[in-house]
């Protein structure tokens, strides 16, 4: 494996200036050397132009176009330099292996395991005692390095928490208003047929956990049957042909944006998870995994839309706490 | 009064005795070792463009109200972190050229990386003694594309928001730690409290690059001390290395090149529009646009996040979201670490421990290169079920069917790759002198009728005769001042 006998000793052997090696690559050096210097100075024209264009503000095209062009220059002169008027060669260098001696790998494993092989034989409790300390340093310093970053994610049971440190809150409760992100109060004759808004509980405008799309299926009035909308059970959450689910999809999170009437169906943009309102929003096709949580409404006797309690379950994706 | 600061400087250093072996270094000639230098030089202008942007932009979700020069936004409420992005478009001076600049950078640097690291592992220069070196590498791609994704959601317009919160989401599906790793790096539930963007900038700018500078620094160390590999060729052998010296030719090229590449990148951060904030608009967590597509070297991430079926799994009070968990954090984990072992894995299977400077040519290694046209047919595929909504909409076809489509060509795609890669290339070995340049055969007939074939001479420039390598000369003797003075040669008094 050694090539020890490989390697050159000593001094290399003078040149002398006719040596092949040592003469440019091209066969018409003062042309190329023309061409590179030309090259040059277009380079050194492009800076120039670069400044004033900075100078007088001229468009982004303009600032682009000279730099790129003094680069160009710059660059392609350079290279013509190297490539074709320096030595061609080829040379050559030789390589040598990377492991050291027998003798020189003995030493230093000697050393290793030997002399601190004796060490750990002599003192084996407090090398034991040194790797625990350091062990608990280590644990000592991440604990508030990472701890402090962040609330503790709140339990399923705690319903006390704020949206900001738990999954399974919602600003929504009975009888919250739904209004815009604009703040407006959303009424009963506010949609058409097929009509969708995003709506808030009143107060937390532009919410991201709270954020609910609100869809107007049937033209219903206040004494009409409920809208039937499967699974059985589901019609009690809406009122008048309304129905309200979580805007935030059930695979990552981003707001399921597009609704086609025709189809009755709402298509997350991200990855393309459809959910089927007319069915309790189960998805039809993608990705996502759940329904979207639907938001129990109803409607006083003002016309205004309002919540008639929370989610049944926590809003958003997947995660481990999660029921 | 060169030679007199050198030795000034060597009295103090003593850089002659290294110096000299360093500026004799050769370096073997070939295109394909350029792409690293790509990689290399747009990193140096992502340092540079990223500088310029740092005095301008700030990392804040404070809520301000618009005042610059772009007009439909003036007067809206808009976080500080938008409006210094949008100020950097219209408002900072060549700001819009050093931050579009800035994100071709970033696209070419990983793009320079991915052709880079094919050109390795096809050849084979991962091979003994260069598994470190491979490994540093694979561990600057991932970097790369943390460090991307990262700089992509700074200016917190729509698309940029969106990623993030497909990112908490990502974390959010980690089995038992998720939720504590999203509440940690965000402070709190999604969006939390507005820290992620500080967060994000002083990983984007400070830590990250950090990581990747010492890792460039031992990149290239290693190349150093290791030398380069170089294609088997006239004179070359496993125990030397043929080409130019470091100095002046290599240096001459490589710096011409940087300057290249910046034009290149500059040109691009011009004329060709990269991430107009200004159309997006402010993200807001309840807003969405069409057609949302993260940069390029996400996007096989996005495409396996979109043909995954739902599989969620449910039990004893707990969820595992298996269609997010499996595809974007199981699956790169995946591809990272088959690309780290990757070397180790070669040489226990073909009981190869040997020292390797010459390359291979692909064909040669048919198993290997069918294994590599796998893998990136089978990240090529994930990258185009990215754009499966774009896809639909131009050819006219329904949704769900450009979505079975890739769930099943994602899977057998790679499948057939292989096998094609693996006939081709024994295809390849049986032809003798397949890829080589043909001469033309001179057919003749004797007197006899009896025919004969000889090749004919050369063309001109066809048969480039390659002088014999010789090392570096210590001195050129030379006492004629005037040739002293001819391109190539320098006079050296002894």
């Amino acid at each position: 494996m050694s090539d020890n006998n490989h390697r050159i000793e000593g001094p290399k052997a003078p040149a002398t200036p006719d040596d092949p090696h040592l003469q440019p690559a091209t066969r018409n050096p003062e042309r190329m050397e023309a061409l590179a210097a030309v090259a040059i100075v277009i380079g050194m024209l492009g800076f120039v132009a670069f400044i004033w264009a900075y100078w007088v503000d001229a468009n982004t095209q303009w600032q682009a176009a000279t730099l790129a062009v003094g680069m160009l220059g710059l660059g392609a002169g350079t290279i013509a330099w190297g490539k074709y008027l320096m030595p061609q060669g080829p040379f050559v260098e030789e390589r040598h292996d990377f492991h050291s001696s027998e003798a020189e790998r003995e030493s230093f494993n000697a050393a290793i395991t030997g002399r601190g092989g004796l060490e750990v034989k002599r003192r084996g409790l407090l090398l034991g005692l040194f790797a625990a300390g350091g062990g608990i340093m280590t644990l000592a310093l991440l604990i508030p390095g990472v701890r402090s970053l962040g609330p503790k994610p709140a339990k399923s049971e705690d319903t006390h928490g704020s949206t900001d440190d738990s999954f399974f809150t919602t600003n929504w409760k009975k009888g919250a208003k739904l209004v815009t992100v604009g703040g407006r109060e959303v009424k009963v004759d506010d949609l058409q047929v097929g009509g969708i808004l995003t709506v808030f509980p009143q107060g937390h405008e532009g919410s991201s956990p709270d954020q609910v799309v609100l869809i107007r299926l049937a033209q219903l009035g206040p004494n009409d049957p409920p809208y039937p909308i499967a699974p059985p059970g589901n019609t009690l959450y809406g009122v008048q042909g309304y129905v309200a689910y979580s805007k935030l999809c059930t695979h990552l999170g981003c707001p399921v944006g597009l609704y086609q009437e025709k189809t009755q169906q709402l298509v997350c943009p991200c990855h393309q998870s459809i959910f089927n309102v007319n069915a309790g929003a189960v998805p039809q096709f993608g990705p996502a995994p759940r329904p979207l949580p639907q938001l129990p409404i109803t409607v006083d006797a003002t016309g205004q839309l309002r919540a008639n309690g929370n989610f049944n379950q926590a809003v958003g994706p997947g995660f481990w706490e999660r029921p | 009064m060169i030679d007199k600061t050198l030795n000034w400087v060597d009295d103090r250093l003593g850089i002659a005795k290294g110096g000299r072996t360093f500026v004799d270094k050769i370096f073997p000639d070939h295109w394909s070792f350029m792409l690293g230098e790509i990689a290399l030089y747009s990193f140096v202008i992502l340092l540079g463009t990223g500088v310029f942007l740092s005095l301008y932009y700030i990392p804040s979700g404070h809520e301000i109200v618009y005042h610059g020069s772009y007009i439909p936004l003036r007067g809206q409420h808009v976080s500080e972190a938008y409006a210094t992005s949008v100020d950097l478009s219209f408002d900072v001076r060549s700001g819009l050229l050093m931050r579009q600049a800035h994100h071709w950078a970033a696209d070419i640097f990983l793009g320079a990386i991915a052709v880079h690291m094919a050109r390795v592992f096809f050849t084979g220069a991962f091979r003994k003694p260069r598994e470190f070196n491979w490994i540093v590498g694979t561990l600057m791609l991932i970097l790369g594309i943390v460090n991307g994704f990262l700089g992509y959601s700074l200016p917190d317009d729509l698309v940029s928001g969106t990623g993030i919160r497909i990112a908490f989401s990502i974390i959010e599906s980690i089995p038992v730690v998720g939720s504590y790793l999203g509440f940690f790096l965000f402070g709190g539930n999604y969006p939390g409290t507005g820290i992620i963007l500080e967060r994000f900038y002083i990983i984007h700018v400070l830590i990250v690059p950090a990581i990747i500078v010492g890792l460039l620094a031992a990149h290239l160390g290693l190349l150093v001390k290791q030398k380069h590999t170089q294609f088997p060729g006239k004179g070359k052998t496993e125990h030397n290395v043929v080409g130019s010296p470091m100095f002046p030719t290599f240096i001459a090229k490589t710096t011409g090149f940087l300057f290249m590449s910046s034009a290149v990148i500059f040109g691009l951060g011009g004329f060709a529009q990269i991430n107009p904030i200004w159309q997006f608009g402010q993200y807001q967590p309840y807003q969405i646009s069409y057609a949302v597509q993260p940069d390029w070297y996400m996007g096989w991430l996005d495409g396996a996040l979109r043909i995954m079926p739902s599989w969620e799994w449910v039990g004893w009070g707990h969820t595992i979201p298996l269609e997010v968990f499996l595809p974007a954090v199981i699956f790169p984990g995946l591809i990272f670490n088959i690309l780290i072992v990757w070397p180790f894995i070669e040489s226990v299977w073909t009981k190869d421990h040997r020292y390797h400077n010459l390359l291979d040519r692909p064909r040669d290694r048919p198993k290997r290169t069918a294994a590599g046209a796998a893998m990136l047919t089978l990240l090529g595929a994930v990258f185009f079920a990215s754009s499966t909504d774009v896809m639909a909409n131009f050819f006219q076809l329904p949704l769900i069917d450009v979505l079975w489509f890739f769930r099943l060509f994602v899977p057998l795609a790679p499948i057939a790759a292989y096998y094609i890669t693996f006939k081709i290339c024994h295809e390849m070995i049986a032809a003798e002198g397949i890829g080589k340049r043909k001469r033309a055969l001179v057919v003749s007939r004797s007197t006899e009728g009896e025919y004969s074939t000889v090749e004919s001479d050369a063309r001109p420039g066809d048969g480039h005769e390659e002088l014999d390598a010789i090392p570096v000369p210590t001195f050129i003797d030379t006492t004629d001042p005037e040739l002293a003075t001819a391109s190539g040669v320098r006079r050296v008094i002894r």
